[in-house]
């Protein structure tokens, strides 16, 4: 993994700075949060359930259903404040400048709706192809998403798709207007260990390609350890631990984190101890019965 | 000894009917498979979706009928039993499922939903059963003060803890855990298998242990057995197995876990289905290590 740009060094491509959103309660849902990413730049974004991590990319591309609220703070994205901009311009935003990769890729997708056709459409949206030259960037997006037999695959509809190649569909459709700034919410957590790790293999290779940006939420440390550069960890809204990953990963400054990776089994590395001492009980077990 | 759970060439197929001019096809969800767990074991059965992990679990409970094959529970085959007899089993043999939201009916107060295999098994007096259902909150770690409460009322890693004391309500000797704790978050996660293991000791309770994450059943259980496409494709003492495994699935599985160091070693190896052939029979490789190679 190439070492990340010093974000202070060079201007952050997103600078979210004091965000704050509430949902009508007492206690804010995001509160307080800044961070920044630089371009080429993977922050992963990790939490539990409930901690705000989505709230907060939602909150980015102003996606947030009522009664959540953006009560404060800024996001500066390529030198303006997304918070302040108009909807027309947050809509150009929006695909062309920022992407979404949601967890589920079966209720992301329109099941009555083409594959093909559902990359064209973010290229139509943004008038940034004919309906010709779109049908003609749907092949080749597959493509680079590894989709094998792409030209006939354009034609398929959501579900004579696998889990996986779903997963591509929407990197396609995120990266069909080249946008500087990919946001993924739990991309691979609903897929299988094995395809899972080709997803977030295919996700470094685009990276390094587009010199993308990605802001990575998971729940999952191994996800973070094999992919960002930096991590922010949210605890209730807050963020309680920023920095770089080998850093937070050895060193975790805050309990949270500490016990948040203590949780994980096998987290203490090869070295440390398991979560659970294998426990052997009783005598010998049988063989199983070999079958003839 | 006489292990508690055997099971021998167990098949369970689904006919799907493709219409009338076509011949109905047959997916082999579980395709013969032959295993055995001891008194006091924490056995994992893992495998990706759709390897037939599940379906296994349930067969054994007869909560699916298999196609053919053999159960021996204390040395009996259950897929014999007549449906009283089975229904007399099944307090030996209890299930806790994965989704803590759709495992409790939400009209039922969880008191409730703890007691009714003590209503169903007509066990007990109702006084009896309420102070029964009383202790069992307190063995899993809930208040016993809250039975009038509903599911919805509790979080997920609580939810759980109810599933986990309604299957306990009958004194099972096997619980089979059917990814029982997939659903939470990690830190609520370690908290519900750090019960699983203390029931574990303290009601001497053996389990099957089914889930797709490596990393925890690298840690608790004593042996694993790996599933693929309805076989299994590898079988040994969870250390062996972690150590060297020996079937191309298991060597990919292994691989492609996300590993906690940055600069760890990563090794992916992609699984080529041409590197063995599937219908190979276990065979000894080490000792307490089998695999289809």
């Amino acid at each position: 993994m190439a070492d990340s740009l010093d974000p202070a060094r060079d201007k952050p491509l997103l600078d979210v700075q004091h965000l704050t959103v509430t949902f009508g309660g007492a206690t804010p849902a995001v509160d307080d949060v800044s961070f920044s990413i630089a371009r080429g730049e993977t922050l992963g974004l990790v939490g539990e359930s409930g901690s705000g991590k989505s709230v907060t990319a939602f909150s980015i591309l102003r996606l947030l259903q009522s009664p959540g609220r953006i009560s404060g703070g800024r996001v500066m994205f390529e030198g303006r404040d997304l918070l302040t901009v108009t909807e027309g311009e947050m809509r150009e935003v929006r695909g062309a400048g920022i992407s979404l990769i949601f967890q589920e890729p079966m209720t992301a997708l329109n099941p009555v709706m083409r594959v093909g056709d559902q990359i064209a459409e973010a290229l139509l949206v943004h008038g940034k192809a004919s309906r010709t030259e779109a049908r003609a960037r749907a092949v080749e997006l597959l493509e680079a998403v590894k989709i094998a037999d792409a030209s006939r695959r354009v034609r398929d509809y959501p579900h004579q798709l696998s889990g996986g190649m779903r997963q591509r569909v929407m990197i396609a459709i995120a990266l069909a207007c080249r946008p500087p700034l990919v946001i993924a919410d739990e991309p691979t957590t609903a897929l299988d260990v094995t395809i899972q790790a080709q997803v977030l293999e295919l996700l470094r290779e685009l990276k390094a390609r587009y010199n993308l940006a990605l802001l990575l939420i998971t729940h999952d440390f191994g996800v973070i350890a094999e992919m960002a550069d930096h991590v922010a960890v949210m605890y209730k809204g807050r963020l309680v631990e920023h920095g770089a990953v080998r850093e937070v990963l050895r060193h975790p400054s805050h309990d949270y984190t500490r016990n948040l990776l203590a949780a994980v089994p096998g987290a203490g590395g090869p070295e440390g101890p398991p979560l659970h001492p294998h426990v052997r009980s009783g005598g010998p077990s049988g063989p199983p019965a070999t079958p003839q | 000894m006489t292990p508690l759970l055997e099971v021998r060439r167990l098949v369970k197929h689904f006919v799907r009917k493709q219409g009338v001019f076509r011949a109905p096809s047959v997916v082999r969800a579980v395709d013969d498979v032959t295993f055995a767990i001891d008194e006091g074991e924490m056995f994992g059965l893992v495998g990706e979706s759709g390897s037939g992990k599940s379906t296994t679990g349930r067969c054994i409970l007869r909560l699916i009928e298999p196609t053919s094959g053999e159960v021996f529970f204390r040395g009996e085959n259950v897929l014999q039993f007549s449906t009283e007899r089975m229904r007399l089993a099944r307090r030996d043999m209890q299930i806790v499922f994965q989704d803590p939201y759709s495992s409790l009916n939400p009209r039922m107060r969880v008191g409730d939903i703890v007691e009714e295999p003590l209503v169903i098994h007509r066990l007990g007096s109702k006084p009896e059963r309420r102070a029964r259902v009383a202790e069992l909150f307190e063995l899993v770690g809930l208040e016993p003060a809250h039975v009038l409460r509903y599911p919805h009322e509790f979080s997920g890693g609580q939810r759980q803890r109810i599933g986990i004391a309604r299957a306990l309500a009958l004194n099972p000797a096997l619980v089979i855990a059917d990814e029982a704790v997939s659903a939470l978050d990690v830190s609520i996660q370690a908290q519900v298998v750090k019960l699983l293991l203390d029931l574990k000791e303290r009601l001497k309770l053996t389990y099957l242990f089914i889930a797709h994450d490596l990393r925890l059943v690298e840690h608790i259980c004593t042996r694993v057995a790996v599933m693929y496409m309805g076989k299994i494709v590898e079988l040994g003492e969870t250390r062996a197995l972690f150590a060297s495994p020996t079937h191309p699935y298991t060597k990919a599985l292994l691989s492609a876990i996300p590993v906690l160091d940055p600069d760890g070693p990563r090794h992916r190896i992609e699984l080529d289905p041409t590197s063995f052939e599937r219908e190979a029979p276990l065979k000894e490789i080490g000792a307490q290590h089998w695999a289809a190679v």
